[in-house]
């Protein structure tokens, strides 16, 4: 049977994998959809557990309602993203995060 | 949902996520990214969240993607040349999903309330429509189905008004942003 914890992990490994994305690669629109990927494994956990936790007999839908205002900043957010992304890519004619290392040390 | 439904939009949701990371090609991984939410949205609709399933379809697997395909395809990105991967950076994102997952296993293994399933919490129709208020509400109800928009529309605009009001700022400040970022200076 399908458990609570199931939920859990495969929301844990969906994080784990867009984590792993955001260090190992270095095109700057595939960290981004890595970012947008551990968003989603989070908003899992909320709904996993707006659902196994009942309030009046009905799911709780605080839970739900804070996936939405998730899911609202995350579209604001790959806009100005994707613009920031744009300029940079005017300035340096590249996506690569190693042609952007002005402020290392 | 039965359980196979489970491992088969699990499965799908991880191998596509998984895809993301290793291809080379933006363009493949942008659309293994929509697979992956598809599956996601499944798993939404699983657990009786059927506006946040449609939302995650709409608003990530469409308008959000066809927006990064438009850039990945307006800037012109060819695949990552072959260059030598870096093994340090490789090493270090695997070590720490490992643990992160490692972590998360002893967790979930000790968590005694994780191992309900869905039919042991079902959802009481009749004590919800006694607590409901709204007649269009109550009425699902006691038809036994659940109005999942309406009482999320309901928490929205009765509990958060405020927040909501703070969203549209957001999304306006954010498309000002957008504006601004993306004209060129005329000199």
């Amino acid at each position: 049977m399908v458990t609570l914890n199931h939920y859990l992990l495969v929301s844990g490994l969906l994080f784990s994998i867009g984590l792993a994305g955001v260090v190992v690669r270095r095109n700057i629109l595939t960290i981004y959809m890595c970012l947008e990927m551990m968003l989603s494994a989070a908003n899992l956990t909320l709904v996993a557990f707006s659902r196994f936790r009942l309030v009046d007999g009905l799911p709780d839908y605080n839970a739900q309602a804070l996936v939405f205002f998730t899911i609202t900043v995350a579209a604001a957010e790959v806009a100005v993203g994707l613009a920031i992304i744009v300029a940079l890519f005017r300035a340096r004619q590249s996506v690569d995060i190693t042609a952007v290392e002005k402020l290392k040390g | 949902m039965p359980a196979v439904l489970f491992y088969l939009f699990s499965a799908l949701t991880l191998v596509f996520g998984l895809l993301v990371v290793v291809l080379r090609n933006p363009v493949a991984s942008a659309l293994s990214l929509v697979m992956s939410f598809v599956g996601l949205a499944a798993l939404f609709i699983s657990l009786d969240a059927y506006f946040i399933g449609i939302i995650q379809i709409l608003v990530y697997a469409g308008a959000v993607m066809v927006l990064f395909l438009f850039i990945i395809m307006l800037l012109d990105i060819k695949a990552e040349a072959l260059k030598k991967v870096n093994a340090f950076s490789v090493v270090g994102g695997a070590l720490l999903a490992i643990v992160f997952i490692v972590q998360l296993g002893m967790i979930l293994s000790g968590l005694d309330a994780g191992k309900k399933t869905v039919n042991d919490v079902p959802v009481h129709f009749e004590a919800a429509a006694q607590t409901q208020k709204l007649p269009t509400i109550k009425e699902d109800l006691a038809k036994k189905s659940l109005p999942d928009t309406k009482l999320v529309g309901l928490t929205l605009f009765h509990r958060y008004p405020f927040q909501i009001q703070l969203m549209g700022a957001l999304l306006l400040v954010g498309t000002v942003g957008v504006v601004i970022l993306s004209k060129r200076e005329v000199n």
